[in-house]
């Protein structure tokens, strides 16, 4: 079982079906088939190989949906950008993974086109708006232009004869790191396929089912939303973000949803609109909500909103991509507790020397044992090592998540913190070193230390403080102008405070705990 | 309240989004037409800052089926909107 045999067993299923509906568009497992197959078939022609990497830079759309089929079709790694991210960031990861291809549309192309020069490993690029970019084609850089839309008239819809086989990487996720530098989660098809068995399995997902994603690509929860959905062959509604609640709640019934993903900021939004409880969701089946513990007030609130719906609490991170769900029917019990493992996914606890912690109620750090571990970060082998270590069967290799949890009598889980200082905002890790290596890089600016504050809405929001050297200047409006120009929206401080000096322990190291 | 003309809101309201989400947003200006969406002025909790503000600003009560980018998505868009809720309150 390869990922895209997903999009290609429901096409031989159901290939009538709604698949996808996004924008104003609403394509059947048939179509996005021969879309991808077509795709695909350029991509070989294009010089893509076996394993190479192709990089996805684009809004959730469907094209990026097709694309990401037709890369592994191609038998290609595919690896989604945050369309959010700007250049430095898009031009360190294409060459990080070393990138042989990328798909984008003009706008995504002119944030990165002047550096472009400096992606050696990239030799062609497919945009999808090519016949009506504004930009019409800036020809000075040395990459082949190439139409999205001529390819995929250019080459027939057939499927491209099978090279890949299961522990093949099918997906680099870049996600944050302590360093400050993203790095590749590696990911097989074993390693996809294992985690969305088992999640659709605690979801109970069918043909029939309809999931409203408002999360990117780029994220894994976003991403497997899709690409679960053409496992099971149900539908997706793909939207490109969540500002406007109403187009929600129009979405969710308009749509019929049977399933809706959420992270607790959606949950935040949503709850502060005036009379939700008018509203009749009866086809909304489940809804799952992860990245942060949601707060009970929330739990509470989301319950009487959507009666009918179960609510799933989940844990996981991008390195295993799912470890736990709290079945619903335990939320008024133990609301702040993320559950129990999936299916076929192992967890204990282990104290700082190592040792598992076999006593409840003893905080450790979480350790995860499953086929949908990851392969290790990509190019990393020392990073990989620090969170691969040797478990119990000679050889073989177990997550060790970083996250302190504890662990009740009846084994059920709960969240703890961080073993590092990574912030979660919305959902999203933020490597603090990385906000300050953007801070650093502000003329006249000597030190800089940023910590995640709590936020009602986000959970936890950025502060940044900041030393500028003598008869340098600039107020917080310029320093988030500046931040706002190279890093996601979703990393750059929302509160910004000048200080003298920061304080620092004998060792010269800052001491976050006293800026908090 | 209800004699602001379209320019006084635009006005009012420019003067909010200036100083409140442009920073963040990378920008240095924005056209009155220009989505907020597609040009990331806002984001999510913005669009409820947004919210609170006009609310509190020019005394409307903005109801949740109203929350959708034909009223809010660009200045233009949301000074219309808000015209049309004082006149109609008026």
């Amino acid at each position: 079982m390869l990922v895209e045999n997903f999009l290609e067993q429901s096409a031989e299923k159901f290939p009538e079906k709604e698949a996808l509906v996004c924008d104003f568009s609403r394509l059947t497992f048939a179509k996005i088939e021969s879309f991808a197959n077509s795709l695909a078939q350029g991509l070989i022609a294009e010089g893509v190989k076996r394993q190479e990497r192709v990089v996805v830079f684009l809004e959730p759309s469907v094209e990026a949906i097709v694309s990401i089929f037709a890369i592994l079709k191609a038998g290609a790694i595919f690896v989604v950008l945050n369309p959010q991210i700007k250049s430095e960031k898009a031009v360190y990861i294409l060459n990080d993974c070393e990138a042989k291809l990328l798909i984008t549309d003009s706008n995504h192309l002119l944030e990165i086109n002047d550096r472009l020069k400096d992606c050696k490993s990239l030799g062609s690029i497919v945009v999808v708006d090519f016949e009506s970019s504004p930009w019409g084609g800036d020809r000075s850089n040395t990459k082949k232009i190439i139409s999205y839309n001529e390819l995929i008239k250019s080459f027939p819809p057939v499927r491209p004869s099978k090279c890949s086989i299961d522990i093949d990487l099918a997906s680099l996720i870049y996600t944050s790191g302590t360093t400050g530098f993203p790095k590749g989660v590696m990911l097989t098809h074993l390693n996809i396929i294992s985690a969305a068995n088992s999640i659709t399995q605690y979801l109970e997902n069918t043909s029939a089912d309809i999931i409203l994603n408002l999360l990117p690509l780029s994220f894994d929860y976003g991403l497997y939303q899709v690409l679960m959905a053409f496992k099971f062959s149900g539908k997706i509604i793909q939207e490109k973000n969540f500002l406007y609640p109403y187009r929600i709640i129009e979405l969710l019934l308009k749509e019929k949803v049977t399933g809706f993903p959420i992270v607790p900021t959606i949950a935040a939004i949503l709850l502060r609109m005036k009379n939700l409880e008018k509203y009749d969701f009866p086809h909304l089946r489940y809804i799952t909500s992860t990245a942060q513990v949601l707060p009970p007030n929330h739990i509470i609130h989301l319950q009487r909103i959507f009666p009918k719906a179960k609510i799933y609490s989940m844990y996981g991170l991008t390195e295993c991509k799912r470890v736990s769900y709290l079945p619903p029917e335990e939320l008024q019990r133990r609301p702040s507790s993320v559950g129990k493992p999936m299916p076929n996914t192992e967890v204990y606890l282990v104290d700082p020397a190592g040792r598992k912690i076999e006593e409840p109620h003893k905080i450790g750090e979480l350790v995860v044992r499953g086929a949908n571990v990851m392969k290790g970060y990509w190019n990393l082998p020392e990073e990989t090592d620090a969170v691969l270590k040797p478990g119990p069967i000679p050889g073989e290799k177990v997550l060790y998540t970083g996250d302190l949890f504890e662990m009740d009598e009846e084994g059920f889980l709960y969240f703890v913190g961080r073993k590092d200082d990574l912030i979660k905002v919305g959902g999203e890790r933020v490597s603090p070193k990385e906000v300050e290596n953007v801070l650093h890089s502000i003329g006249g600016v000597s030190e800089a230390a940023v910590i995640g504050v709590e936020d009602e809405i986000l959970g936890q929001a950025i502060k940044a403080f900041v030393v500028f050297q003598e008869g340098y200047k600039l107020n917080k409006e310029e320093i988030i102008k500046y931040c706002s120009r190279h890093m996601e929206i979703f990393m750059v401080p929302k509160y910004v405070e000048i200080v003298k000096e920061l304080p620092k322990s004998l060792h010269g190291k800052v001491k976050k705990r006293e800026l908090r | 309240m209800n004699k602001l003309s379209q320019e006084e809101i635009i006005k009012i309201v420019k003067e909010y989004i200036t100083e409140n989400f442009l920073p963040s947003s990378g920008l240095d200006s924005f056209e009155n037409e220009d989505s907020f969406m597609e040009k990331g002025i806002i984001d999510s909790t913005g669009v409820l800052e947004l919210l609170e503000f006009i609310e509190e600003r020019f005394n409307i009560r903005v109801e949740d089926e109203e929350v959708i980018p034909d009223n809010l998505d660009s200045l233009k868009k949301l000074s219309l909107f808000i015209k049309k809720k004082l006149d109609y309150a008026g």
